[in-house]
């Protein structure tokens, strides 16, 4: 379904906050291709979602380019989709208005045709009517994941969507969304900080570092779907990922990230 | 995940003990404060502490109160009060709603406003009883002039903070999701508010009811406000006391009304209720 890439150059983001700047980003160059799905990992404030709120169009004040198909984003648009760590659907609309909420200028008859396609996509077609008060976490977090793919974007944005979920609910939704990549292929930019999940997800992780944030390696995983958390091939890229972070050695007293 | 079993999930809370009382017993236990104030009450009147002629006796104020009503003088004055309350307090709030979420919604109202209802805001409802007479006279107008000014600020400034205080994270999601504007008022700036302006609507009612017996105790010839100011002239202080009884059982009974408005209207929130 996408067919734009999304490219970053040279970007580089300084936040200039009391006299001080700090740099969030510096230089990164990253390409992602259409249809796939790259997951970024890094400790946290290395800036994962600086970049992704530039991709998003939310930050338009940065120096190198951030493009989709070639055209320079300049601000926020339908042809991208974000899901937050919080869920942030309005607590007063029930699971089908928040999921309308984002549908404009459709018309009635498409937009309760798109809102009733997506809560199916995301299993939750008998909540249609529920208050996001009524629903658990990973609910929630589905209802997100259907509010911001009801637009059809090209590009759907993940800032560690599931960070909040327990360790059972996350695995169920990382299956979840490979099943919704796997029909539909939708570029997927995914920000995590847990290793597996970016393994799991990823065609290929980014390994990011702080201060200031830039690219430290892209590791690619080239394994068939849906991948075995405990296979040897998994296993090795884990290591390399921690590898990484910690250096090579198993010494326990690498560097705090 | 999709089972309805995981749609509410039951999370224990630490608690500190409380008392565990049925429906009744919560209301009696509601009850036990006033009861015992009017127990205390009595028993100084049976004890001779105070002189029944500064304050009489409960059971002397509820013989008045029961005369009163039976003459068909007390339902006479709550009805004309109630219904100069219902007047100013249905213009005020309109008036400041409609004013609230306009200046909340435009910077420039609110700078060109600001200054203006800042000075205004402090002059306090009675202040303007002695212009209120001297443009309308001692009528009806003056009376629901005085309640509008009193109920207006509480109201708009509510409004106001409510509507300034929409969530920057919905704002942002608006922003990413190309909601339209007025799609954005009335399902994320409003529902939001709506707490603040509910709170900002009650006390707006309350103050009416205070400003509705301010100005019938200086310039009227009916009303609550009438009636104590009659009464006192005449050394009734048991119709003294009734009527302000009467005035504190109105009072919370609009109050009330208003919270099961509130209710209706703010199903989502889950607040905290107190340990
Ligand atoms: N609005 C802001 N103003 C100033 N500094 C910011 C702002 N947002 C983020 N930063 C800084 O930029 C760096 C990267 O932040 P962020 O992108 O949120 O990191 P991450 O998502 O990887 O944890 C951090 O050092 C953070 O303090
Ligand atoms: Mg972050």
């Amino acid at each position: 379904m996408a067919n734009a890439d999304v490219t970053v150059q040279r970007l580089t983001k300084r936040y200039g906050t009391n006299g001080r700047t700090v740099t969030a980003l510096s230089g990164i160059d990253l390409t992602i291709r259409a249809g796939s799905v790259v997951s970024i990992v890094g400790s946290s404030g290395c800036g994962k979602s600086t970049l992704l709120r530039i991709v998003a169009g939310l930050d338009t004040d940065y120096e190198g380019t951030a493009a989709l198909g070639g055209a320079r984003i300049r601000g926020p648009g339908l042809d991208r989709g974000m899901v937050f760590q919080e869920h942030r659907l309005l607590p007063w609309l029930t699971v089908e208005q928040n999921i309308a909420f984002g549908l404009n200028g459709l018309g009635a008859a498409e937009t309760r045709r798109r809102v009733e396609e997506h809560l199916e996509l995301v299993g939750l077609a008998a909540f249609a009517r529920a208050y996001p008060g009524q629903l658990s976490g990973g609910m929630s977090q589905r209802v997100a994941i259907a509010r911001a793919l009801a637009n059809r974007p090209e590009v759907l944005l993940l800032d560690e969507p599931f960070g909040a979920l327990d360790a059972l609910t996350r695995i169920q939704m990382q299956q979840e969304v490979l099943r919704i990549w796997q029909a539909d292929r939708t570029t997927m930019i995914l920000v995590t900080h847990d290793i597996d999940e970016a393994i799991y997800l990823g065609d290929d992780v980014v390994v990011m570092s702080a201060r200031p944030g830039t690219v430290r390696t892209v590791i690619p995983v080239e394994l068939p779907r849906p991948r075995d958390r405990n296979s040897q091939p998994f296993a090795e890229i884990r290591k390399r990922i921690h590898a990484e972070f910690f250096g090579d050695g198993s010494a326990g007293t690498a560097y705090v990230i | 995940m999709t089972a309805a079993g995981d749609i509410l999930e039951v999370r224990a809370a630490p608690r500190l003990p409380r008392l565990n009382l049925g429906r009744a017993g919560r209301w009696a236990f509601a009850a036990a404060a006033p009861v015992l104030l009017l127990a205390v009450w009595q028993a100084l009147y049976a004890l001779g502490v105070v002189r029944p002629i500064l304050l009489p006796p409960p059971t002397r104020i509820a013989a008045t109160l029961w005369s009163l009503i039976a003459s068909g003088e007390l339902p006479r004055h709550v009805g004309v009060s109630a219904l100069r309350v219902l007047e100013g307090f249905a213009l005020s709030a309109s008036l400041a709603l409609a004013l609230g979420v306009a200046i909340g919604l435009s910077r420039t109202l609110d700078r060109f406003l600001d200054l203006l209802i800042q000075l205004v805001k402090p002059i306090p409802p009675i202040a303007w009883i002695p212009l209120a007479i001297l443009w309308f006279g001692i009528g009806e107008e003056a009376k629901v002039y005085i309640i509008v000014v009193g109920g207006f600020f509480p109201i708009l400034i509510n409004t106001i903070d409510g509507i300034r205080q929409t969530d920057t994270r919905f704002v942002e999601l608006a922003k990413l999701l190309e909601v339209p504007r007025w799609k954005f008022i009335r399902q994320v700036v409003l529902p939001g508010a709506l707490p603040p302006i509910m709170s900002g609507l009650r006390i707006g009612l309350n103050v009416s009811w205070m400003c509705v017996v301010a100005a019938e105790l200086i310039a009227a010839s009916s009303g609550i406000g009438y009636l104590i100011m009659d009464a006192r002239q005449l050394s009734q202080t048991d119709v003294v006391l009734a009527g302000m009884a009467t005035m504190g059982v109105l009072g919370k009974l609009t109050d009330d009304a208003l919270r099961l408005v509130e209710r209706r209207l703010i199903t989502w929130r889950t607040s905290f209720g107190g340990v």
